[in-house]
């Protein structure tokens, strides 16, 4: 439906074919945008124009577009899930873009997240890092009444938030050490935090770290560009805890 | 009337109370030492599927779990707000596991299980302990106990909540168990794979062939049962609150294969979500129903009434639900709360640009409790609504409509959640059997965790321990046959290099859903239902357009192998309406009302479940049915008044 709010855009999309295929920025217009629609929305609409021309559509990651499954991504001029604070690329509204704006997007770029097509990334590296202690190794059955362990609300909101984290890279995408500190300081805080958590506490932090570096993410030199992009506010005191959690588990 | 021969649901006998602990006794036992000699492939690792694939592994099974998407920890049950029921009764108002049970089977409208309604009552309280275990921060008084909210359709309260981010947490929970056993190589993880076909080798369900989404790969793997737990088919309708990748096609392909379909028709419309904004619409978002505890629905008593919210004096709105329901008001079951709504809005009393939606007002809460007491329960929700409509609903009444949520119905199982297919289980929302006609709130987290931690260790125990697996091999003639079938299927898609695009055809077929196999239903309309569906499947078949190929990472043939399933279920859907020619919960069949604009069962008739068998391309399926019936709940008039 073309209205007058409606705009146009000029749009620069990484186009990759493959893994192993080199790709490029290719340049698209796309006019009658509605300042209502999300960006994932925009996206579809070239996506149905490039189908009608006969070209291929832009492979791009999303699921939920509720902002919570983490499936989406995207550099967006720049920065990770675009300019609005605390927000997904799939919660974000093209009513924050003006008409003839040039919009760059690209794919999270990190060594660990190859791209797979177009802005697809594999981020299994991340589901990798929990296999190594984000967890209680609680076996189904095995557990006491919920009410037997009373939890301080200030500890248990704290742990919510830090347990809040999506798992989308976008800590990973921002950082000049493609560092995955934030998103491992998440699990580590949350379940440093409660009581379930303090059995398997040192192996936890000292486990989930070793395999951070393994997979090739860098060190924390405390940019805080994480902190400033996490589409859910995650904080850095999450990787100070971190970091005490670690040098207590290492020292003692 | 009498059960189909073939719907022997195993209903263990004696008193409702003791049939769960009876059945675990009776059901034979893997020896410990032996358990590593069965496999289980699981569908799906949402709440159902990763709870099962990890209580599984944790047993010693070997385990190989399949999801369609990047990570097991972004299946859509992540994306439920409001909570999880339990019959704990910590704030001692009256709750145990007989009113669970009760609320469940009335809220159902009396077309569940009685004996598996029961059950999930009973482990409800297990999951509640599950999660506390595995680090899972649930809201938390200042005492430090655990917190409870009430939810629609209940009079207690029973929903344990994690901020507006239960289903989130509920799934990382069983992703962290999940990724525990994957560490140590007890599950094997597929991501980006999806179940193309059911492989049936003598009669049991053996395996599956999946596609890789990256390469395009057909794959064959071999299992002694399967599992299926990949939710709903309610994207049948385009918009709908289902994330976007949600599909019916591994049950509707397991259909094929010979599971039954039971009660298709039974969707679930759920009466606060944001209303759509135009024709780009790609998802409907839905904000938890939690916000009924505190926020006021009204419309202008006038009709076209297109004055500011802040501008209508009180004696000019109409608090409809408090003033027709006034013991459950604003937290009547989620049917009744839908239908109200659309009622207003059919009377030209809808607010908005559209007049398709309602306010959802938090003005007197905020006056009563406090802005930072209302930030505190529901901030999250009110930030992502104003994301959405740029609207801050501090200031003015949110506007709300209802919109496709949940399908209560699925394949159908037994007690032991197989399905009629020996060795396929279905799992949560994929099945039929909790929910009746209507699910209540905080109910769907409940059933997915129920199944997968504590109903599925112990039935797919007792299958295996009860059967004989011969040695069989993924060169076996049933896989090479399937393959070579999934194979043609993408070949033939690809060749057809119409003129339309895939959400074409799927926009087309939601339209239709939604008019005539929507909210409410009448002959006329399901009859037109099930001629148009035909009419744009034929066209799909002629005149799709899919770029590319079938050996790349390809985003429309994924599209596109989902939409030909829809087009086919959603007849399916409409032909099962049609049938049930009475209203029950999310069934509302124009023809079947009180004189209050109430739902009317007509229990003589139609206290069963329907399930259909799949007969071939082109020919009607057959109905066969299972009779419910309802000793402990007696069957009554719901009425919420």
């Amino acid at each position: 439906m073309s209205s007058s709010k409606n705009m146009t855009l000029n749009l620069k999309v990484w186009r990759q074919k493959s893994k192993d295929a080199e790709g490029k920025m290719v340049d698209y217009q796309l006019k009658d945008v509605s300042p209502d629609s999300s960006f994932l929305e925009m996206m579809d609409q070239l996506n149905e124009e490039l189908i009608a021309k006969g070209d291929d559509p832009v492979a791009f990651d999303h699921d939920c577009r509720e902002g919570i499954c983490g499936m989406c991504s995207l550099m967006i001029n720049g920065r990770p899930h675009g300019p609005e604070d605390e927000t997904t690329t799939c919660q974000l509204h093209m009513r924050k873009f003006s008409e003839g704006d040039t919009v760059v997007i690209e794919p999270f770029r990190a060594r660990p997240f190859p791209v797979l097509r177009d802005l697809i990334i594999d981020r299994t590296a991340l589901d990798t890092i929990m296999q190594a202690g984000g967890f209680v190794s609680v076996n189904t059955g095995n557990a006491a009444e919920a009410s037997a362990v009373a939890i301080c609300k200030c500890d248990s909101d704290l742990a919510m938030d830090a347990a809040s984290c999506v798992g989308c890279g976008s800590c990973v995408a921002v950082c000049k050490n493609a560092s995955a500190m934030l998103f491992v300081s998440a699990k580590v805080s949350q379940l440093a935090l409660l009581p379930q958590g303090q059995v398997e506490r040192r192996d936890r932090v000292l486990n989930m770290v070793k395999k951070m570096d393994e997979l090739g993410f860098g060190n924390c030199t405390n940019e805080k560009e994480c902190e400033a992009v996490c589409p859910k506010g995650i904080k850095i005191t999450n990787i100070a805890r971190l970091n005490r959690e670690y040098m207590s588990a290492a020292l003692f | 009337m009498t059960t189909s021969k073939k719907l022997d649901a195993k209903i263990p006998s004696g008193p409702i109370q003791e049939m769960w602990d009876k059945h675990r006794f009776e059901m034979k036992l893997v020896n410990p030492a032996n358990k590593r000699k069965y496999s289980a492939i699981v569908v799906g690792t949402g709440l159902a599927g990763g709870s099962a694939a990890a209580s599984l592994a944790e047993l010693g099974y070997r385990v190989e779990a399949f999801c369609i998407q990047d990570s097991a920890r972004r299946a859509h049950s992540i994306a439920a707000q409001g909570g999880i029921n339990a019959a704990k009764n910590y704030p001692n108002d009256g709750d145990s596991v007989w009113r669970l049970f009760y609320d469940t089977v009335k809220g159902g409208d009396y077309r569940s299980r009685e004996a598996n309604v029961y059950r999930l009552a009973q482990v409800s309280n297990s999951i509640i302990d599950q999660c506390v275990a595995q680090g899972i921060p649930f809201g938390r008084d200042y005492s430090g106990m655990l917190d409870n909210r009430s939810f629609g359709g209940a009079q207690v309260s029973r929903t344990f909540y994690a901020r507006g981010q239960t289903g989130q947490q509920l799934l990382l929970g069983a992703y962290s168990a999940m990724m525990k056993e994957v560490g140590k190589d007890k599950i094997k993880l597929h991501v980006r794979k999806e179940m193309v076909d059911l492989v049936i080798i003598n009669g049991k369900a053996r395996g599956i062939i999946a596609r890789d989404l990256v390469t395009g790969k057909i794959t064959r793997h071999m299992a002694d049962a399967v599992i299926l737990a990949t939710g709903g088919y309610g994207n049948a309708y385009y918009l709908s609150t289902n994330a976007m990748s949600s599909n019916g096609s591994a049950v509707y392909r397991a259909y094929k294969k010979g599971a039954f379909f039971a009660n298709p028709c039974f969707t679930q419309i759920h009466p606060t979500c944001i209303p759509r904004h135009g024709e780009s619409q790609s998802k409907l978002t839905l904000m938890s129903e939690s916000l009924r505890n505190d926020g006021r629905v009204w419309v202008p008593k006038k009709t076209n009434d297109k004055r500011h919210p802040s501008q209508i004096p009180e004696e000019e709105r109409d608090y409809y639900l408090e003033r027709i329901y006034p013991s459950f008001g604003n937290l009547v079951p989620r049917d009744v709360a839908s239908r109200n709504a659309k009622n207003q809005c059919d009377e030209d009393k809808g607010v908005g640009e559209t007049g398709l939606a309602v306010n959802l007002d938090f003005r007197d809460a905020i006056k009563r409790d406090g802005l930072e007491t209302v930030k505190a329960k529901y901030g999250n929700l009110f930030d992502m609504y104003e994301r959405i409509t740029d609207e801050d609903p501090y200031q003015v009444p949110m506007r709300i409509y209802p919109a496709i949520h949940y399908t209560m119905g699925g394949l159908w199982v037994d007690y032991n959640l197989m399905s009629t297919v020996e060795g396929l289980f279905i799992l949560g929302e994929a099945n039929f059997s909790d929910h009746g006609a209507n699910r209540l709130g905080a109910s769907a987290l409940m059933q997915g965790l129920a199944d997968g931690y504590f109903v599925i260790p112990y039935t797919l125990g007792n299958y295996f321990a009860s059967n004989k697996f011969e040695a069989i091999t993924t060169d076996d003639e049933a896989f090479v046959e399937a393959e070579k079938i999934s194979n043609q299927l993408t070949d033939k898609l690809l060749a057809i290099k119409g003129k339309l695009t895939v959400d074409h055809f799927h926009k087309r077929l939601g339209e239709v859903m939604w008019e005539y196999v929507g909210m409410a239903r009448n002959e006329a309309g399901l009859k037109k239902a099930l001629k148009e569906i035909p009419k744009i499947r034929e066209e799909f078949w002629q005149n799709v357009r899919i770029p590319g190929s079938g050996e790349e990472l390809n985003i429309e043939l994924e599209k596109a192998c989902r939409v030909a399933d829809f087009l086919e279920l959603g007849e399916l859907m409409a032909r099962d309406a049609l049938e049930r020619v009475e209203s029950c919960g999310g069934h509302f069949r124009d023809e079947s009302q009180t004189d209050e604009n109430e739902a009317l069962r007509d229990d003589k008739k139609f206290a069963h479940v329907a399930a259909w068998e799949y007969k071939g391309e082109g020919k009607k399926p057959t109905k066969h049915l299972e009779e419910l019936k309802f000793e402990y709940v007696p069957l009554s008039q719901r009425s919420y008044k």
